[in-house]
């Protein structure tokens, strides 16, 4: 501004004014919770979103999937053994259009072997529909993850709150014991249990939960420890509080987060469990199908139907980075210390 | 008196996911050989920002200079490539940070710490910098340097930190030397230690300081001229006396006001009203009016220019315009005002000197 | 420090015996005779096999003579492999396992670590999504559920490395030790990248740029060491991961390891041999645990003056 313009400012400008100071003080910003907080932030996070519908629509398949094309997955008709895939409209695009090797040539196997049905995604050596499989064994992988993780969570936050809160001689004993435990490889342990149990869904459940709260029970230790001592917490015991209202309203809605977040990663763990254990033999028994058994069916004859392989290896890996990345929003949304 | 470094019309804008930040809002200042400038202002004024931007620390993905110059040696530094300005940094320019505790690496012996940059900008051999390095270090008060180079961090106190970091900074003899609030992580007693220190070596290798701080007992400790700094511009600007006997912003006043004293028996500490403004979306004209009693109607619409109060005296307020009714600075302001030889409380002189 | 080693070390023996105790227990409550597979013989020929074996005593003298071989590191005898020492077959299994843990384990942290640099370095950028993206996929995709896609695609395929076995020297390591390698890859960007982050938001780096060191500097002498040093802690981890993984890949790959044996021997009831594999793999990884922690506190000058943090 030069100097004449600031000559010419008129002089009623130069009134005093009186400024409401709260005006000075008022928050712009609508104020938050913790978990609005987070919510806002897992939404900018595009990655989680995306894997929340895939996920969402991966549980709805393995509900309604096995129901979709009128074929039964334990039913064998040896007829229709060994088709390839084929879809009605894809088929005329070349694809998925019942062409598969035999002896070395492509030939049509529908048209050979007089099938008029279609098979999604073809069928096995027994002639069940690999399609309903498929999704039967999502569903038992999901519900052994699922119900694997909530054990953890339950017995991991138990053992780790007790431990944590009531400290002294009980944190003592029950940690020694975590100690010696930590110390066995999971792997070992899961299958010495695999051994001797009868194969079977409650037997991968248990083996796999056998370990599994131990990671849990220690963060839900350490967290208790932290906030324990923390002031807000001495000054609610000061004010009257007993141990109910402090783990309920103080302890717990601290360590909720950090419990959610490593829930998210023990699912995935749990899948990956149970699928190797099924690759390896020690699984589920057939004619029971989970993504594990299907796998390890459709590495047998991989070299000449490898989309038997194909599709459940695709669904057990959607599946698993699925859940990383919904654990990683999660972990970025709900720990303040990644605030940005 | 010879200008090191000029900052002219400087405005740097922060990208966030909220918006565009405008940190610095038009800074001018400059700095004389051998000189003290003391920057001081509360958090979030623009303060640290200023001098990051001048040794160009600011990460390069969200901060943008708008506009504006920061000449040193006829440079522009905002327009040197990265290569030109690591040739600077640590050699004409160094900086020491507020927090000692963080500021050295912990996994690197402090010997090698202090004589990476020597290594880097002057052509000597390793025993030399070595050295150099024990030299500096002795310098800056570290006993038996020549076995604790080998030595971590961790094994040194706070205060002893600091003085390695300052010996760092010196290790090149650099013209500007920026001290971003070196004493305000450290206690008292050592605060005024590290001071004396940085004003013995100040006499010792003839460098320019910028010094940044809210203490205004330390401005008065240290510094030749003060800039004060209110939502990323700079308010006031003058010698220490001028500044703390003749502030002419009300937000001078306050920060003045706010200041714990001997003398004044007040019964209660002053404190400045309100928050400082959000620079998201700064505040039309006087970004301070809001929280001033002094606020002017047009406070509300222009921001003031700078108004000459004496030739190193400057102010940004509309106080200071012919037009601008009179006003009484608070009582602890006019206390000091009294003992200033051309204010207008001093001897009943009449009128201000704008 | 000493206290502490002597520490870890009274646990390390407490896991083994506990481990040694439940894994005798164990075989002892399984369905299907041990020697099963001698069905054919008559009363005297199995009295004779189970004295041999030493089965006819009490389970508690069983147990005895087991745990004092055990001290001596003698791990009994194949019930399939007939009069091979469970301790033979190992070490002639030994060099396979070993050859490719220990490939997948540099291959992988390496890998891992330069492409977790790269996405701090480059953070929001294609390269940090890229990489980010990848380390995903190698945390979530099982490691046989790559194998055998690996095998499919590039062996059998286009032909470009061998479908299996172990007779073709190097390159017959090549494709298991890619698929082992993904986990520790995957694991170490992740870590790195988030280590690397938050070590270059720090003062000491800002202090190394005020210093006028260039982008090179700051990475590699200034940030990676101090990246590096907690990474030392998922090495545990990874080990175990890679022992996992040598179970399932070995078995795609048809490779003579001691993780191949590990399952047949499962399917084969074959006891011996499953009481001494699964000691032999946790010996191993409480061993390595051990040393990944002594390493940190090695490493680290902060935890190695202020001596250990037992």
């Amino acid at each position: 501004m030069r100097k004449e313009e600031l000559q010419q400012l008129p002089p009623e400008k130069f009134e005093r004014i009186t400024i409401d100071s709260s005006r000075a003080e008022r928050i712009t910003k609508p104020s938050l919770s913790f978990w609005q907080d987070a919510w806002l932030r897992l939404r900018k996070n595009k990655a989680a979103i995306v894997s929340m519908f895939v996920l969402l629509l991966l549980i709805i398949m393995a509900l309604i999937g096995p129901y979709l094309n009128g074929h039964d997955g334990e039913q064998q008709i040896l007829r229709h053994a060994n088709l390839p895939p084929k879809i009605p409209g894809l088929e005329k695009m070349g694809i998925f259009d019942g062409v598969g090797q035999l002896g070395g040539e492509k030939v049509n196997l529908y048209e050979m072997k007089k099938v008029d049905e279609y098979y999604w995604f073809g069928t096995d050596g027994l002639g069940r529909d690999l399609f309903t499989r498929l999704w039967e064994g999502t569903r038992i992988s999901l519900l052994i993850a699922f119900v694997a993780a909530a054990i953890d969570v339950v017995i991991g936050v138990l053992y780790g709150g007790i431990s944590g809160y009531f400290g002294g001689r009980v944190d003592d004993i029950m940690q020694r014991i975590v100690e010696i435990l930590i110390g066995i490889p999971t792997l070992i342990i899961v299958i010495l249990m695999l051994m001797i149990m009868e194969a079977g869904l409650t037997a991968i459940i248990i083996a796999i939960s056998i370990t599994g709260w131990i990671g849990m029970s220690r963060i839900v230790r350490a967290q208790i420890l932290k906030y324990k001592g923390q002031e807000f917490v001495l000054a609610s015991r000061t004010l009257g509080a007993g141990d109910k209202r402090i783990i309920g309203k103080h302890l717990l809605p601290n360590i909720m987060g950090i419990i959610i977040i490593n829930t998210m990663f023990t699912i995935p763990t749990a899948i990956f469990f149970e699928a190797f254990l099924s690759f390896i033999g020690l699984g589920l028994q057939p004619p029971a199908a989970s993504l594990g058994t299907l796998i390890n069916d459709g590495f047998k004859v991989m070299e000449h139907q490898p989309y038997f392989l194909l599709f459940p290896a695709v669904v057990i890996s959607v599946l698993m980075i699925a859940f990383n990345l919904i654990g990683d929003g999660l972990r970025d949304a709900l720990d303040p210390k990644m605030k940005d | 008196m010879e200008k090191i470094l000029q900052v002219k019309d400087l405005e740097l804008s922060f990208h966030t996911f909220a918006g565009e930040v405008k940190a610095i809002r038009g800074v001018s200042f400059d700095l004389n050989k051998g000189e003290t400038l003391a920057i001081v202002g509360e958090s979030g004024s623009g303060k640290s920002v200023t001098t990051k931007s001048i040794m160009r620390l600011l990460p390069e993905s969200s901060s943008e200079f708008k506009n504006g110059e920061i000449l040193f040696n006829g440079n522009d530094l905002t327009k040197l490539s990265d290569s030109q300005m690591q040739k600077i940094r640590g050699k004409e320019i160094s900086m020491i940070f507020q927090d000692p505790m963080t500021s050295l690496n912990p996994t690197m012996p402090i010997g090698k710490q202090v004589m990476e940059p020597i290594l880097k900008h002057q052509k000597v051999s390793k025993a030399k910098a070595k050295e150099v390095c024990v030299d500096l270090l002795r310098m800056v008060g570290i006993p038996n340097p020549e076995t604790r180079i080998k030595m971590y961090p961790h094994q040194f106190s706070g205060g002893q930190r600091q003085r390695i970091v300052i010996a760092i900074a010196l290790a090149c003899n650099p013209k500007i030397l920026i001290a971003d609030e070196p004493t305000t992580a450290l206690d008292v007693t050592i605060q005024a230690q590290i001071l004396e220190l940085m004003k013995d070596i100040q006499k010792k290798v003839d460098t320019s300081i910028i010094f940044i701080t809210h203490d205004l007992g330390v401005v008065a400790n240290v510094a030749d001229r003060v800039a004060v700094m209110y939502g990323g511009r700079i308010v006031e600007v003058g010698t220490v006396d001028e500044i703390f006997y003749n502030p002419q912003h009300p937000y001078t006043w306050g920060l003045l006001s706010s200041m714990p004293s001997m003398d004044l028996a007040e019964e209660k500490l002053y404190a400045i009203p309100g928050t400082p403004p959000d620079l998201l979306n700064p505040p039309v004209g006087d970004a301070f009016a809001l929280r001033s009693e002094y606020a002017l109607q047009i406070d509300m619409e222009q921001a003031p220019p700078m108004f000459k109060v004496s030739d190193t005296h400057y102010a940004a307020t509309w106080l200071l315009h012919p037009n601008a009714p009179q006003v009484d600075p608070p009582k602890t302001i006019i206390e000091r005002m009294k003992t200033f030889r051309g204010s207008r409380y001093y001897e009943q002189a009449t009128g201000g000197d704008a | 420090m000493v206290k502490y080693i002597g520490k870890r070390l009274i646990y390390m023996f407490l896991t083994m015996f506990l481990i040694a105790t439940a894994t005798f227990f164990l075989m002892q409550t399984l369905p299907g005779s041990p020697i099963a597979s001698y069905n054919k013989l008559n009363q005297t020929q199995r009295a004779i096999v189970e004295k041999k074996y030493g089965i006819d005593k009490p389970k508690p003298v069983q147990y005895a003579i087991y745990m004092k071989n055990l001290a001596k590191g003698d791990l009994g005898t194949s019930f399939v492999f007939k009069g091979k020492s469970v301790n033979d077959l190992l070490a002639s299994r030994v060099k396979p396992s070993f050859i490719l843990g220990a490939q997948a384990m540099v291959f992988g942290t390496i890998i891992g670590i330069l492409l977790g640099m790269l996405a701090a370095l480059k953070q929001n950028t294609i390269w940090d999504y890229g990489s980010t993206f990848l380390a995903i996929l190698g945390v979530s995709i099982p490691s046989f559920v790559f194998a055998a896609l690996l095998q499919y695609w590039v062996a059998t395929q286009w032909h470009l490395l061998p479908v299996g076995l172990w007779n073709d020297g190097w390159k017959s390591s090549i494709l298991p030790s890619i698929a082992l390698a993904m986990g520790p890859l995957a694991l170490s960007a992740r870590f790195i990248r988030t280590e690397m982050i938050e070590v270059l938001g720090s003062d000491y780096i800002t202090l190394a740029k005020a210093k006028g060191a260039n982008g090179f500097e700051i990475a590699f002498k200034h940030a990676l060491r101090n990246a590096l040093i907690p990474l030392v802690t998922v090495l545990g981890p990874v080990a175990a991961g890679i022992v996992t993984g040598s179970l399932v890949v070995e078995q795609i790959f048809a490779i003579p390891g001691i993780g191949e044996q590990f399952v047949s021997s499962i399917m084969t009831n074959d006891f011996a041999t499953i009481m001494g594999t699964t000691l032999f793999f946790s010996a191993l990884l409480i061993i390595i645990i051990f040393i990944v922690d002594l390493l940190y506190g090695i490493i680290d000058p902060r935890i190695r003056l202020s001596g250990g943090k037992g």
